[in-house]
């Protein structure tokens, strides 16, 4: 906070804020992280839930707890070193599942890290570390709505889907909005994912790809810290908007 | 009672306790400097005789580190290996600004693989000491300096004060594959414009092999603009300059255009996976710099050429013009003004650029005159070589062009982060010339230089 309003221990108003955006790096890392944002809660949310709903409904005990292992398994797998699991998994000269990616028409590396497929990179790194503890949370909250709901519902006649649209799904609400708060705020800290990338591919990933890269160049390349402070506060009040707005919406702090 | 005199005891303690951290904390963030005028032209620490000197070096480093270490049993020495800077990640930078914020813990040697560090580690940053020591003003013997080859300190001089050691000089000669050139019938190519006509007809008669390649993101701006005179990297005073409209510059994206489409540049990068696999039989010639030799050819991970086959040729140039060639690199090693051991790091200085070992352990051409000659020496007579070895590299140790600037900022993420891309995605250079020079102006600008 300091920071971001002085300049060598001086008050400059918002002199730190109007030369970020300025900066020639800030709008597309704002588009960047916004779409990446975008892209990464609706895909979250959507395959979290229905994930979780098919896990619930396997009746099958062994099957169920197999599945549920096998969704928590890539979560083990911390930050960094997924991204250097995805670089291998990335690289069509060496990769496992170098078909795929030549079915999208990538033949190299530095064209599988265009900057049009990184959203969608990203996501997918994301989703696997993180996905399977937030199925497990979700298939806890299935287990707490009450058998007799369920089976009322069953009586009058509703199927695997409608008791999952009309019953379980908004029984779910404040845990969805509760893994969309938490999900905005990893999501807007993009860093380690873009920068591991940034460094593996030599420069091909901008390394001011994201606001928090943007806000370490700031920092430790201009010797800015004064700017990169303005960075992370925008970052704050931004995530903090949007997660007020999920807090709200979701009713996280409505009693029952 | 007595507890709420207790309680006011407590707190009034804790007051202190916290004025004093507060204290604490402001003069261990404030990094300024409190050394004392060493007569070396810059605030030293106080010196402690036998400390222990901290050296970072990358991999490629360490041998010659350990070999210091070996032969100087007297002298403690902590040796730390990071990434050199590599592809111009800024670890040292970044390292520096946080050892500025905190007021401790810098290395006292540091090997960095940009040779423009000094354009910010001899500068004073938020009130803190320039990083890197000053060499010439009484810390390091002229007649030692004196040993280096012409220009090799160049680059990390400011102002007259020179602020870093040039490890090795990285002139760009021109590699070649003799068995490859006589068999197709071919001549070694003297100029650009031999090089482009090599081109056509080599893609015509024997497609597949390669004249080069523009993956990686040093060789574009450093081999080729460089060498071609391109003034797209200019630095005067303050005031820094991207011409791409240059007759030069114009003409070296007319020739990589040409040859990326005729298939005899390709984008693979020397370093990548597969391009041993892909193309060590395949290269007929290919500009690139002095290090080539130890990095590729001679290196068993790599190329590993037999020996006999690869040869370097003067460098090329424009037909009619001067004689000039690029640069790539040439670590530079850097002394920690903030050192409290100065006199270790001085014998250690000498010993990695000016002794036989380093002769012995460098990859490249070392900086030192007589650590060239002998390592010149060792490398011709090692018979590996096809040609005049030594010839062709002195010439291009004499010949690196002059125009090109040394910011505080690498040509490297620019080409990287725009020409790589948009040639994998199937555009030209020339496609991409406006997005590259806007890149290049607005890094400059956010680094503080005056842009034209």
């Amino acid at each position: 906070m300091y920071l971001a309003f002085t300049k060598n221990g001086a008050f400059v108003g918002a002199d730190n804020f109007a030369k970020v955006f300025d900066d020639y790096r800030f709008w597309p890392a704002v588009q960047h992280v916004a779409v990446f944002v975008l892209i990464w809660l609706i895909s979250l949310t959507v395959l979290v839930v229905l994930m979780a709903l098919i896990v619930h409904a396997i009746r099958v005990r062994w099957a169920s707890s197999a599945v549920r292992f096998l969704y928590y398994i890539p979560g083990a797998l911390a930050g960094a070193s997924s991204v250097m699991l995805w670089l291998f998994l990335l690289d069509p000269t060496v990769s496992p599942v170098a078909w795929v990616l030549q079915l999208f028409g990538m033949e190299t590396f530095v064209q599988t890290v265009a900057l049009d497929n990184l959203p969608v990179i990203f996501t997918l790194i994301a989703f696997w570390t993180g996905a399977g503890g937030w199925i497990i949370i979700m298939y806890g909250a299935l287990n707490n709505i009450p058998v007799e709901v369920m089976e009322a519902a069953r009586i009058d006649g509703a199927g695997t889907i409608k008791t999952a649209w009309h019953i379980q799904i908004p029984l779910m609400r404040k845990w969805i909005s509760y893994m969309a708060v938490m999900a905005l705020a990893a999501g807007t800290q993009l860093f380690v994912e873009p920068r591991v990338l940034s460094q593996a591919s030599k420069g091909v990933v901008p390394p001011d790809y994201s606001l928090n890269q943007l806000a370490y160049l700031f920092a430790f390349k201009q010797n800015d810290f004064n700017g990169s402070a303005a960075i992370s506060l925008l970052l704050l009040v931004v995530a903090a908007g949007l997660s007020a707005l999920f807090v709200f919406r979701g009713g996280l702090f409505e009693r029952d | 009672m007595a507890t709420q005199r207790r309680s006011r005891r407590f707190t009034k303690t804790l007051a202190i306790t916290a004025g004093l951290a507060a204290l604490g904390l402001l003069s261990a963030c404030s990094g300024g400097s409190t050394g004392t005028d060493s007569g070396f032209g810059f605030p030293s620490a106080e010196q402690e005789d036998g400390s222990t000197i901290t050296v970072w070096v990358d991999a490629s480093r360490e041998p010659i580190a350990k070999a210091f270490q070996e032969e100087n049993p007297d002298v403690p020495i902590s040796i730390e290996t990071y990434d050199g800077n590599s592809g111009g990640s800024d670890t040292f930078k970044t390292k520096m600004a946080l050892f500025d914020q905190s007021g401790e813990g810098w290395p006292d040697v540091v090997f960095s693989t940009q040779t423009n560090d000094a354009s910010w580690a001899a500068k004073e940053t938020n009130g803190n000491q320039a990083f890197a020591a000053a060499l010439n003003k009484g810390y390091l013997d002229q007649s030692f300096l004196d040993g280096f080859t012409d220009g090799a300190l160049d680059p990390m001089t400011v102002d007259g004060t020179v602020y870093g050691l040039r490890n090795d000089l990285a002139p760009v000669v021109l590699w070649y594959n003799k068995p490859l050139l006589d068999q197709f019938g071919y001549d070694i190519p003297k100029t650009w414009e031999d090089y482009e006509a090599l081109s056509t007809k080599l893609a015509a008669e024997h497609p597949g092999y390669i004249l080069g390649t523009v993956g990686d993101s040093f060789v574009g701006p450093y081999v080729y603009y460089w060498g071609a005179q391109a003034p797209i990297f200019q630095l005067d005073g303050n005031t820094f300059s991207s011409n791409f409209d240059d007759e030069h510059s114009k003409k070296m994206t007319d020739l990589l255009d040409t040859m990326v489409a005729n298939g005899t540049l390709v984008q693979d990068s020397v370093f990548g996976s597969d391009f041993v696999t892909k193309y060590s039989d395949k290269i007929v010639a290919m500009p690139g710099p002095a290090w080539y030799s130890g990095a590729l050819f001679q290196n068993p991970d790599s190329v590993n050429a037999p020996a006999g086959t690869i040869g370097a040729a003067d460098p090329l140039y424009w037909s009619g013009e001067d004689e000039v060639t690029g640069n790539v690199g040439g670590g530079v090693w850097y002394a920690s003004s903030h050192s409290k051991n100065l006199a270790a790091v001085k014998t250690f200085l000498e010993f990695v650029t000016s002794s036989d070992t380093a002769a012995k352990l460098n990859a490249g051409l070392p900086a030192y005159d007589s650590a060239a000659s002998t390592w010149l020496d060792t490398q011709a007579a090692s018979g590996f070589f096809a040609g005049d070895f030594k010839g062709s590299v002195q010439t291009a140790a004499s010949s690196v062009w002059g125009g090109w600037g040394f910011p505080s900022f690498s040509p490297e993420t620019a080409y990287a982060s725009v020409v790589i891309p948009a040639l994998a995605s199937g555009k030209t250079i020339a496609d991409v010339v406006p997005a590259w020079q806007e890149e290049i102006l607005n890094e400059a600008q956010v680094q503080g230089y005056d842009t034209k």
